[in-house]
């Protein structure tokens, strides 16, 4: 004891709990490990979801005690429900996804377990993909060509469908893509010469000898035009009469006999005699569809390349944009303003930007980007556009205006960003340059910009992350629910900024929300989802790889 | 203005109180052809004056030591001499410096070619974060200099001076900043000396360094020693005493005494100065 020495202040023998912090390292790694359990749970039912949904899923015959048939995939299970008041409850029931819209005019189809007479595994039950109205479940029964039968009996026809389907596909697909390409190639031209018209009597007059002449070679090209078409008619015409006929005859769940034409089948396939390797095969082409292909049946089927196409390009383009802005603007504040009340001002001012909602950037980028600086090109280098058939080319929504206008949306973070980049360089370094007799831009661009670039390149991930996977005033300024025509092609000048495009996070809300058929939609959602969140992670990883590198080079410091 | 001189222990008392006393400069010290000539100079950091009146001629191609307490002003002095200072805002200056007859704080001298005529070297080293080539020429590529044949003449006849040219001819183009430390400081110490600069001002260069490395530094000062004009602050009285010819000393933004160094720290006119560098007060 102490008591010898009474000078002395005698401290308690043991420290609280509250010395030792014990409760604070509960919260703090509870509050962790909810933020992470939360994270991974939503990634893990996204990649579950998103991964699985182009894996085979077996079909079963299901007889119900009505007497009807069903053929098709579950696709949900759900428990008894109890009868409340209010709610008539249901014993336990599954959800079939029946492939039998043309006989019985639904998709999915509830059924009570308790209905359920017998199940079956047909060995030859097929789902057959068609190019619109749907998937069709059922058992070969013959193949058809016009009246002549060509095969009969599941597995005769299915030899001579996997003998035939390929030859047809191809045709089929080649005189799409006249429809598609060559026909609109014709008509790009033909308005052209329109334009030339309109701009030679915006230019010499009404009645001009330019104008004249100008319609005279509108007047050849259609002529000529008309024969291209012609020849066009005659090679789709060609390809869709060796199609013609063909058919395939399938028993659906139901009993009912439907008859598909063989050139509107995009692929079929047995699920229950797959193997292994099969239903690998299987899964892959089907990716390749989804990341190659355009989308079908609105948006619900097919793929989705334009969508890839969009985000990616529109992504990097908003990068362009915001890197040198945001940087500059930074450069300047933090270099040269000096430090006074205007600057707080500006500073407080920024960092409110970030919180602006986005749909209000939305709305700045139709009113000022389309609508006033497009408007403004249009009338500058577009009027013949906009006088013939009162099209705007820049006056509407487009990529460029929608990369714009995310630019200006992220550009915030970017400043605040690279301010902080910025000021973590030491002074030091820049004393020592100045010493060296460098100036003061000397000094930023040869000390100071390349030691503060790892932190840029993470306001530029953040940004690109937030722009990515922005929707709202994207739906504003130029995305749309079916672009096919990207924004870069074989027509002069190439590059089509001001086009409409599509983007996977619009995708999303249409095929998930606004589509007719949801229920069939769901999968290709999750499915659409994986690809964004990979997508972005991809492009965060590339940014990610780029910045260790810089930082390598540039700010590791040892002792 | 109430000059003191008296007994010893009174000019330390009346620095103290805010008086100014007279410097004791020898005359060895007035003897030597001067590089660069501090003229009642005055520096004030917003209302709080750091340096008092100095005067102090710094020899031509001599090293000068600058000793004093922590907080005496001798970073302040070192770069009112490049001007480093002009960065701080709130700094306002009297008097003026002269490099070889150039008067420093003319208006219309040009602070970045003022600047091109000195080097200086940090306390702590701070080496730009490129390749090691490119830390050495650094000033010559900012005058534009892109010349291969002469930038690599440079880089080697500068990292030679430095001592380092053996440890780093290897690996020129990689990265400064994965050197030692005093790999580092010399490094600066080699972009310092690449533009042959008229005055060399080091800040206690090898405050950051363990006492090997100290000793490669202090062996290179001694070779600088005759072409080079350094002017040195330094808080370790043996490195002043082995490495310098002369040496001053400094309290509260006044110059004290300021001789030769074997006269400073053996017979000093002074008994402050005596105390401070046998360590009995500082
Ligand atoms: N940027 C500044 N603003 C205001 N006061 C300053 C500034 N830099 C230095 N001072 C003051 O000027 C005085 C001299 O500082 P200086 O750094 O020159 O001392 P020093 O002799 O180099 O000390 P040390 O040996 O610890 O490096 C100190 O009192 C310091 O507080
Ligand atoms: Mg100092």
């Amino acid at each position: 004891m102490n008591s010898e020495r009474p000078g002395r202040r005698v401290r308690s023998g043991h420290a609280t709990l509250t010395a030792y912090g014990e409760p604070w390292i509960w919260l703090t790694g509870a509050s962790l490990v909810t933020a992470i359990a939360m994270i991974v749970g939503l990634l893990a039912v996204i990649v579950a979801r998103g991964a699985t949904t182009f894996w085979p899923v077996p079909l079963e015959q299901v007889r119900v005690a009505d007497g009807r048939g069903v053929l098709g995939e579950v696709a949900e299970r759900e428990p008894a429900v109890a009868e409340t008041t209010g709610s008539s409850g249901h014993g336990a029931r599954r959800l079939i996804r029946t492939g039998d819209f043309d006989a019985t005019g639904n998709h999915y189809e509830w059924i009570d377990d308790d209905a359920i007479v017998e199940t079956l595994r047909p060995e030859w039950a097929t789902v057959v993909e068609r190019s619109e109205g749907g998937r069709l479940h059922g058992v070969p029964k013959r193949l058809l060509h016009g009246e002549e039968v060509v095969a009969e009996g599941a597995a005769d026809v299915w030899t001579a469908f996997i003998a035939q389907h390929p030859a047809i596909r191809r045709r089929e697909r080649q005189a799409q893509r006249i429809d598609k390409h060559d026909r609109g190639e014709l008509q790009r031209r033909l308005r052209a010469a329109r334009l030339e018209v309109v701009e030679a009597s915006l230019a010499h007059g009404r009645d001009s000898r330019q104008v004249e002449e100008a319609e005279a070679r509108e007047r050849s090209l259609a002529h000529d035009i008309g024969d291209k078409e012609r020849a066009l008619d005659a090679a789709t015409a060609r390809l869709r009469d060796e199609n013609a006929g063909w058919a395939i005859e399938v028993e659906t769940g139901s009993g009912a006999i439907v008859a598909v034409p063989l050139a509107s089948v995009v692929r079929g396939w047995q699920p229950n005699r797959l193997s292994l390797a099969g239903s690998i095969g299987l899964y892959l082409s089907r990716w390749g569809e989804f990341l190659s292909d355009d989308p079908r049946e609105a948006n619900s089927a097919g793929g989705v390349f334009p969508a890839i196409w969009g985000t990616v390009v529109m992504t990097l383009i908003m990068a362009l944009f915001v890197a040198p802005f945001g940087v500059l603007a930074a450069l300047y504040l933090r270099e040269y303003a000096g430090s006074g009340p205007v600057t707080t001002a500006v500073r407080i001012a920024i960092n409110n930007l970030a919180g602006v909602p986005s749909i209000v950037y939305g709305a700045f980028g139709l009113g000022f980007f389309c609508y006033v600086l497009g408007a403004g090109i249009d009338d500058v280098f577009f009027k013949a556009s906009l006088l013939a058939d009162g099209q705007p080319t820049f006056g509407t929504g487009g990529l460029l205006w929608a990369s714009l206008t995310l630019a200006l949306l992220t550009l915030p973070v970017v400043i605040v960003a690279t301010e902080e980049a910025l000021s973590a360089v030491p002074n030091s370094m820049r004393e020592g340059s100045y010493a060296c007799g460098a100036g003061k831009w000397q000094t930023i661009r040869r000390i100071v910009l390349p030691r503060a670039l790892p932190g840029i390149m993470t306001g530029l991930i953040l940004a690109m992350a937030r722009g990515a996977g922005e929707v709202a005033p994207l739906m504003l300024v130029g995305v749309k629910k079916v672009a096919l025509d990207l924004p870069f092609d074989g027509t002069f000048p190439f590059i089509h900024p001001e086009r409409e495009f599509m983007h996977l996070a619009y995708l999303i809300y249409d095929v998930g929300f606004q589509s007719p058929n949801s229920q069939a939609a769901r999968p290709m959602v999750y499915t659409i989802t994986f690809l964004l969140v990979a997508i972005i992670a991809l492009l965060n990883v590339a940014a990610i790889w780029l910045r260790s590198r810089l930082r390598r080079r540039f700010v590791s410091q040892q002792f | 203005m109430n000059a003191v001189d008296g007994m010893p222990e009174d000019r330390l008392l009346a620095v103290a109180a805010g008086r100014d006393v007279n410097a004791e400069v020898h005359d060895t010290v007035i003897q030597e052809p001067p590089v660069l000539e501090i003229d009642r100079f005055n520096l004030w950091y917003g209302a709080k004056q750091a340096l008092h009146r100095i005067t102090m001629p710094i020899p031509l191609n001599k090293v000068t030591a600058l000793v004093g307490p922590s907080g005496c002003g001798k970073s302040t002095l070192l770069r009112s001499v490049n001007r480093l200072n002009d960065l701080v805002q709130s700094v306002r200056i009297t008097g003026d410096m002269r490099l070889n007859g150039d008067s420093i704080y003319d208006p219309r001298m040009d602070v970045i070619e003022l600047r091109k005529r000195m080097g200086m070297v940090f306390q702590k080293p701070n080496p730009f974060p490129m390749s090691i080539y490119e830390n050495v020429v650094y000033s010559l590529r900012i005058d534009g200099e892109n010349n291969r044949g002469v930038l690599d003449e440079v880089c080697e006849r500068s990292l030679r001076g430095s001592a380092l040219w053996d440890e780093v001819k290897d690996r020129l183009h990689e990265s400064a900043l994965g050197m030692s430390g005093g790999q580092q400081q010399r490094l600066c110490i080699a972009r310092a000396i690449a533009a042959e600069p008229e005055v060399l001002l080091l800040d206690e260069p090898c405050s950051a360094l363990d006492p090997i490395a100290t000793g490669k530094i202090e062996d290179l000062i001694q070779e600088l020693r005759g072409q080079y004009s350094v002017l040195m602050v330094t808080h370790n009285m043996q490195q002043a005493s082995r490495s310098s010819d002369y040496t001053a000393f400094m309290y509260l933004g006044r110059l004290i005494e300021y001789g030769a160094t074997t006269d400073i720290f053996t017979k000093p006119m002074l008994r402050e100065t005596e105390a401070y560098v046998t360590g009995r007060f500082g």
